[in-house]
């Protein structure tokens, strides 16, 4: 059996995924290099990139420059024209604006504007840098740029819950996933340690989180672009490189021991988790009850949860954890013997048909 | 006296070759030596790279030994010349090479140990998919086994895993420019391994993986508040271990997917911070070599094992598990009952009903 099967997509889903196609055709490409902390070296690589480019034909210009640059990227720098941003004072505060008309004007195949999460002053045409840059892309001017996990507005609750810091000015995660391409700037924090510039030492033990947080998020980004080519080539993956846990519940099952476990091992895999149920017509008022307060359970331990349809419970698990790549499926010890029944028990059933997830199966706690 | 402190051990890891490894840990070296640091390339693989090869300009290179075996004349590694040598630091590439039979070691990875036992400062590179504890999920994503392996314990010692990344789009194009190999390997590589999708899913490994050893890393050293069980588990504020520790039982036979149940396991347990144990119970003498292999294989993974005797398996791994503690038990899928005996049950099954005070583990029998 082959674990990739074609998958055809309704025609709507088609004409989207065409017209997708298309305007990205018509669209400069973006990169993006992202990095954990200022001085892991993201500008230079963005220069470096941008100075290979140029060695190999393609046109290159410089559309934003960060304030301080450090000796390797200024030799690079040299070599490049630059269009400079333009200097703008507004209510106390100094700004730098890319030189959008200037860039359309001189149209060049790729722009490297390095710092991307600025804020533009009041009365620009755009609020902020990034809204610049996709104006670039839909002018077919391919951009390279740089940027700090502490500017992902999705994630700043977490890198303030780090450092105790908040910019000011961010930018949504969805532009990150959008782009063409992400490359992650790692580097140990020991090797930012003595280089800051106003001899404030960092914490290596906040540093080391910030790392894991940019990590995690590129490996986020990386997870829905493979998914996104997947999808666009027809290909229903049954692997995919994330763990991805499914609890399923009942009314009757110990729904709390699976869904507290099922949320620390997706946790600590830094991976999914799902929870399913069943639908069940003609569900007892009691038992609609239960069921109700494990999903209010899920749904707060940061669940997404599924409601299944079909006739046949074990089918309907099965299908569903192929479709959503699950790894493992969660679920409760059968709370009867069938030892001496005809009919096989569901749990015997999944196992015989899981041949994609581990099954793991829960102790049944009477009264809870 | 004393005994002279370990050498420090940072691992270069990427998705595939040509991603840049060697050249970033080179890199690395050249800086070292321009600090003044006594670094040697102790082992150096060139593939015929030009600006890979540019980068060992100036470093002194410690010969390699020449071995015979089978006729033909092998290239190693002299580790006793670099230990005769001493260096502060040693660059050793390909972490994972297994050695040709009839070298000291199996593995270069112990030979790397025996130079951080001698005080040496190791830079050494590697690719994801050479961690043990990958394998089958690497295989199942690619279709590729990998042989050469390394324990995952070997790597989460080291004090450094830096993710070297490169998008899959930039690899192809150097794979195309006839940079990482020749045309024709190049091409090949392209329509095998090197897909968009395979490349694609490895690089998330890679990162999932980094910041995985970054978290290990930071419990390592608990925070100065050291929060409860009960606290929000989010990255940006690593988890400290359960209060209870979980402790995981592998239950081995000599069937050849024991290796993937041992890996997973293993894998479960090093995520979950769990102890992890396995059993075997020799009801005969059955596939003795074959289990003999699986447990010096659990072994090497530093899993504890124990050998039961017994008739009544169910009974024995249950009892053994009872009375260790055991939390989670792993069990292969078993072997279907006979066709004259179709209500006769399980291993698996048998299990299932003597310990439904515990959580047990079927483990997914992946096919391609």
């Amino acid at each position: 059996m082959s674990s990739r099967t074609d998958k055809r997509p309704d025609p709507e889903e088609l004409l989207r995924r065409v017209q997708a196609t298309e305007r990205r055709e018509r669209r400069g490409r973006l990169k993006v290099f992202l990095g954990y902390a200022s001085r892991v070296g993201k500008s230079f690589r963005m220069f470096d990139e941008g100075r290979r480019r140029k060695e190999r034909g393609q046109d290159v210009v410089v559309g934003a420059v960060q304030g301080k640059i450090s000796p390797d990227v200024e030799a690079i720098l040299s070599r490049f024209e630059v269009i400079p941003p333009i200097a703008e004072h507004h209510a106390g505060k100094n700004y730098q604006v890319i030189d959008l008309a200037a860039l359309f004007r001189r149209h060049p195949g790729v722009c490297l504007i390095d710092g991307l999460a600025y804020d533009n002053p009041p009365g620009s045409r755009n609020p902020q840098r990034w809204q610049d840059v996709e104006e670039l892309l839909d002018r077919g001017i391919s951009v390279i740029t740089a940027v700090n996990v502490q500017y992902v507005r999705e994630k700043q609750d977490q890198v303030e819950r780090v450092t105790g810091k908040r910019a000011a000015n961010s930018l949504p995660e969805a532009f990150l996933a959008e782009a063409d391409e992400i490359e992650i700037v790692d580097a140990p924090p020991d090797a930012l340690i003595g280089r800051t510039s106003d001899g404030s030492m960092p914490d290596p033990r906040r540093l080391a989180e910030l790392r894991e947080l940019a990590l995690l998020l590129a490996a986020d980004v990386v997870d829905y672009q493979l998914q996104e080519y997947l999808d666009s080539h027809g290909i229903a993956a049954r692997w995919g490189a994330q763990e991805r846990i499914l609890v399923c519940i009942t009314p009757r099952s110990s729904a709390a021991d699976m869904l507290r476990s099922g949320h620390r091992n997706a946790l600590r895999f830094h991976g999914a988790l799902l929870v399913a149920y069943v639908q069940q017509p003609q569900l007892r008022a009691q038992d609609q009850a239960r069921l109700e307060s494990h999903l209010a359970l899920a749904r707060e331990l940061g669940a997404e949860v599924h409601c299944l349809k079909g006739d046949d419970f074990v089918d309907s698990i099965i299908e569903f954890s192929r479709e959503q790549r699950i790894t493992q499926v969660f679920l409760g010890h059968s709370g009867r013997d069938t030892r001496f029944g005809l009919g096989r028990n569901p749990v015997d059933r999944l196992i015989d048909a899981a041949e994609d997830f581990d099954i793991r199966l829960f102790p049944h706690r009477e009264g809870e | 006296m004393s005994p002279t402190p370990r050498g420090k051990l940072k691992i270069y890891l990427g998705y595939a070759a040509g991603v840049g490894k060697t050249y970033r840990m080179l890199d690395e070296a050249q800086k070292l030596r321009a600090g003044g640091i006594d670094i040697v390339i102790g082992y150096f693989e060139p593939h015929g790279r030009k600006e890979t090869i540019a980068k060992t300009e100036g470093l002194e290179i410690v010969p390699r030994r020449f071995l015979s075996y089978g006729g033909s004349q092998f290239e190693e590694m002299d580790t006793d010349a670099i230990l005769r040598r001493k260096p502060a630091v040693a660059i050793v590439d390909e972490f994972a090479h297994t050695n040709v039979p009839g070298s000291e070691n199996v593995k270069r990875w112990q030979d790397v140990h025996v130079l951080l036992d001698a005080g040496i400062d190791v830079l050494t590179t590697m690719n994801v998919q050479h961690l043990e504890s990958l394998n089958d999920q690497v295989w199942h994503v690619t279709g590729v086994r990998v042989r050469e392996t390394v324990p995952d314990w070997v790597v989460d010692e080291a004090d450094e895993v830096i993710f070297v990344d490169l998008t899959p789009r930039a690899l192809r194009n150097r794979l195309e420019r006839g940079v990482v190999y020749a045309p024709d390997k190049a091409r090949r590589a392209m329509d095998n391994f090197f897909t968009e999708a395979n490349l694609t899913a490895l690089r998330e490994m890679g990162m999932r993986h980094t910041a995985h050893e970054v978290e290990e890393k930071l419990w390592a050293v608990p925070a100065a508040d050291e929060s409860a069980d009960e606290a929000p588990l989010e990255p940006g504020a690593a988890p400290p271990p359960p209060a209870r520790r979980e402790r995981i039982l592998i239950c081995l036979t000599g069937r050849p997917s024991s290796a993937n149940l041992i890996r997973r396991g293993k894998r479960v347990a090093d995520y979950l911070q769990a102890d992890c144990l396995a059993v075997h119970v020799a009801a005969d003498l059955n596939g003795r070599d074959a289990v003999e292999r699986h447990l010096s294989f659990a072994r090497v993974l530093r899993i504890e094992t124990h050998v039961l005797e017994g008739h009544d398996i169910p009974l024995a791994i249950t009892e053994f598990a009872r009375a260790r503690g055991v939390t989670q038990i792993f069990m292969g899928r078993s072997v279907p009952p006979a066709w004259w005996n179709p209500f006769s049950e399980t291993v698996v099954q048998r299990v299932v009903r003597h310990a439904r005070d515990m959580q047990i583990t079927i483990v997914a029998e992946k096919r391609r």
